[in-house]
């Protein structure tokens, strides 16, 4: 098929997604439209997991952090007085840019399953840290009473707060698309494609990682500060664990490299959640198949069977991921090893 | 600045009792080629791997023109212009051909913290790029994802990606590994077209191309030195003949094939 055409079916797809993203939630009712905006939120941070694991090929188990990072500094400033979102959630961004400077610069030194172990004490230290935070709470968290406005708008109607997300996240959607295309992009990808090889023609994959590690947890930052607008409520749940688990099991369920994948991922995962959990609070033990089905039987995730499905191309393959690949000095040593 | 472009001193290197690198004292003169051969075991890769900093040595050092790049990074040396092509093909398989080389090509600015404009569409990358693909005998596969491209293209692919770093010194780990007839001979052409206008350390054991490319020999074995000098001395050495093949035998009288 020509290449045109499957960019333009590509297109009309995407529109065709935004246009139920628009119009859908308010039609069916307050429900719904808080229902999408949670999916707009946890896909803004599948999304900034999806840089790391899709496009970079370093699996973090500890994203949760930084939206809980972005999510305690939101509802604080909030809380604090700082009511203009233009000033609060910018901050908030900084403020997890900073946590993820500190937490990349340590744990990239690491690899692989080392990488995963590691971000996910990092993620934990600071689910602890929040559980001793007295005055905000402890384990039981705080209330924002309100939200942020935007100076001449209140965002205190859920329908309003909705579309402002949701225009976030295109936004967000767009900047990542530019960036992984770009000459950032093209090192980035190449890490997660050969990351010795990038190293031998020239590049420091170590400051590289680091920069989009710093990216990712901005994204999530603002994911995080979002989440504790929509809830007016913020507490340790925002950092634990699972929830760093339920994020990749959006992307995996969505289509890892994609950027619009972990956003479908997202609605999938939360749909089921949403349907499952009204019939019994065991709705893991469905939704666990499921991803095990997803893994063994779709190649390229929901995304990537639905751009399959209308001829709108494919998602690249599978990405290959950051396990370990030292050089091995004893495989000449062994006789016959060479080709 | 000495005649030497890589001066390597007194190297060592040893995984437990394995000695792989036996105090290995080797210069290269600029603008030569220098095959490196031995049997297997002869420690090639590991001296390989000290010399692009994936593996540091226990003693020694590393000179390269001038520098002592002993103790700097795999990244740092190769912005020093030594380049290196892989014994087992290391490309980015999920990229075009074109983009494989764009990628070496953008190694060679300062830095590549530019998040905006779509790398395809720099010019100032994919020209280069086109034009190093065409010298290394792809020009027609630029489009092709590089993970679709046969193993005697992936090792023209990694030349390619090698030179377009702009490199002073071409490290050759064994450029013509497990390629059939008629991709050896397009190899090997590549080879000679390249000898001269870099410094290429070669290690191979392509015996023909070793011999009819080389200015000077060294081999290894049990990582030591056992001999180094030119193609005739190295070809009429009784004790080279010994010491690679543990008798005495015609390989080297012949100059021909490979050892396993």
């Amino acid at each position: 098929m020509r290449p045109n055409l499957v960019l333009r079916r590509r297109g009309w797809l995407l529109l065709l997604l935004l246009a139920v993203a628009i119009l859908l939630p308010p039609w069916l009712g307050t429900y719904y439209v808080r229902f999408a905006t949670q999916i707009a939120i946890y896909g803004m941070a599948a999304l900034s997991v999806d840089l790391l694991l899709g496009y970079t090929g370093l699996i973090t188990f500890g994203q949760a952090g930084l939206f809980g990072v972005g999510a305690y500094a939101g509802g604080m400033l909030i809380v604090l007085g700082v009511t203009n979102a233009f000033v609060a959630w910018p901050l908030a961004i900084l403020i997890t840019m900073l946590f993820a400077l500190a937490i990349g610069a340590l744990s990239l030194r690491t690899r692989g399953f080392q990488f995963i172990m590691v971000t996910l004490a990092f993620a934990q230290m600071l689910y602890y840290f929040a559980q001793s935070l007295r005055n905000w709470g402890g384990d039981d968290g705080f209330s924002t009473q309100r939200r942020n406005d935007l100076g001449f708008l209140s965002l205190e109607s859920h329908a309003t707060f909705y579309y402002v997300v949701l225009v976030l996240l295109v936004l967000v959607v767009w900047l990542c698309h530019r960036l992984v295309r770009s000459e950032f992009g093209m090192v980035i990808r190449g890490i997660r494609d050969n990351e010795r090889r990038v190293a031998a023609i020239g590049f420091p994959p170590y400051r590289y990682k680091l920069v989009i590690f710093v990216i990712a947890g901005g994204i999530a930052g603002l994911a995080g500060a979002l989440m504790a607008n929509h809830a007016k409520f913020v507490n340790p749940a925002v950092l634990s664990w699972q929830l760093s688990g339920e994020i990749l099991a959006m992307v995996i369920l969505g289509s890892a490299g994609s950027l619009i994948g972990p956003v479908i991922g997202a609605a999938f995962f939360l749909a089921f959640r949403d349907v499952l959990s009204d019939y019994t609070e065991h709705w893991m033990l469905f939704f666990g198949p499921l991803l095990v089905a997803r893994v063994l039987l779709l190649r390229d995730g929901i995304w990537g069977m639905l751009l399959r499905a209308t001829g709108a191309g494919e998602v690249p393959k599978e990405p290959k991921v950051d396990f370990p690949e030292v050089p091995k000095p004893t495989a000449e040593e062994k006789p016959g090893a060479g080709p | 600045m000495s005649e030497f472009l890589l001066e390597i001193e007194g190297l060592r290197k040893s995984f437990g009792a394995l000695v792989a690198t036996d105090n290995v004292t080797l210069n290269i003169r600029t603008g030569e080629t220098h095959a490196l051969i031995g049997p297997n075991g002869a420690g090639k890769t590991t001296l390989v791997g000290q010399l692009t900093g994936e593996l540091a040595p226990d003693a020694g050092h590393i000179r390269f023109a001038g520098r002592d790049i002993t103790a700097l990074q795999t990244a740092d040396r190769a912005r020093l212009g030594l380049a290196r092509s892989f014994q087992i093909t290391s490309i980015f398989p999920t990229f075009t051909a074109e983009e494989n080389v764009a990628l070496a090509v953008q190694a060679t600015e300062p830095h590549s913290y530019r998040f905006w404009q779509p790398a395809e569409t720099i010019e100032r990358l994919r020209k280069p790029a086109r034009k190093l693909l065409g010298d290394v005998g792809l020009e027609s596969l630029g489009r092709r994802i590089a993970a679709r491209m046969s193993h005697g293209q992936h090792r023209q692919l990694e030349i390619g990606m090698a030179l377009a770093t702009t490199p002073v010194m071409l490290l050759l780990d064994e450029p013509m590994a497990g390629l059939g007839m008629e991709e050896s001979r397009a190899m090997s052409q590549l080879l000679a077209s390249v000898k001269g206008r870099y410094t290429i350390l070669l290690i191979e054991h392509d015996m023909d191309v070793v011999f009819s490319l080389a200015d000077r020999i060294t081999v290894l074995v049990g990582g030591r030195i056992v001999a180094s000098g030119t193609p005739d001395e190295i070809r009429k050495s009784r004790e080279v003949r010994i010491a690679y093949l543990g008798e005495d035998d015609d390989e080297f009288a012949g100059g021909l094939d490979a050892p396993g």
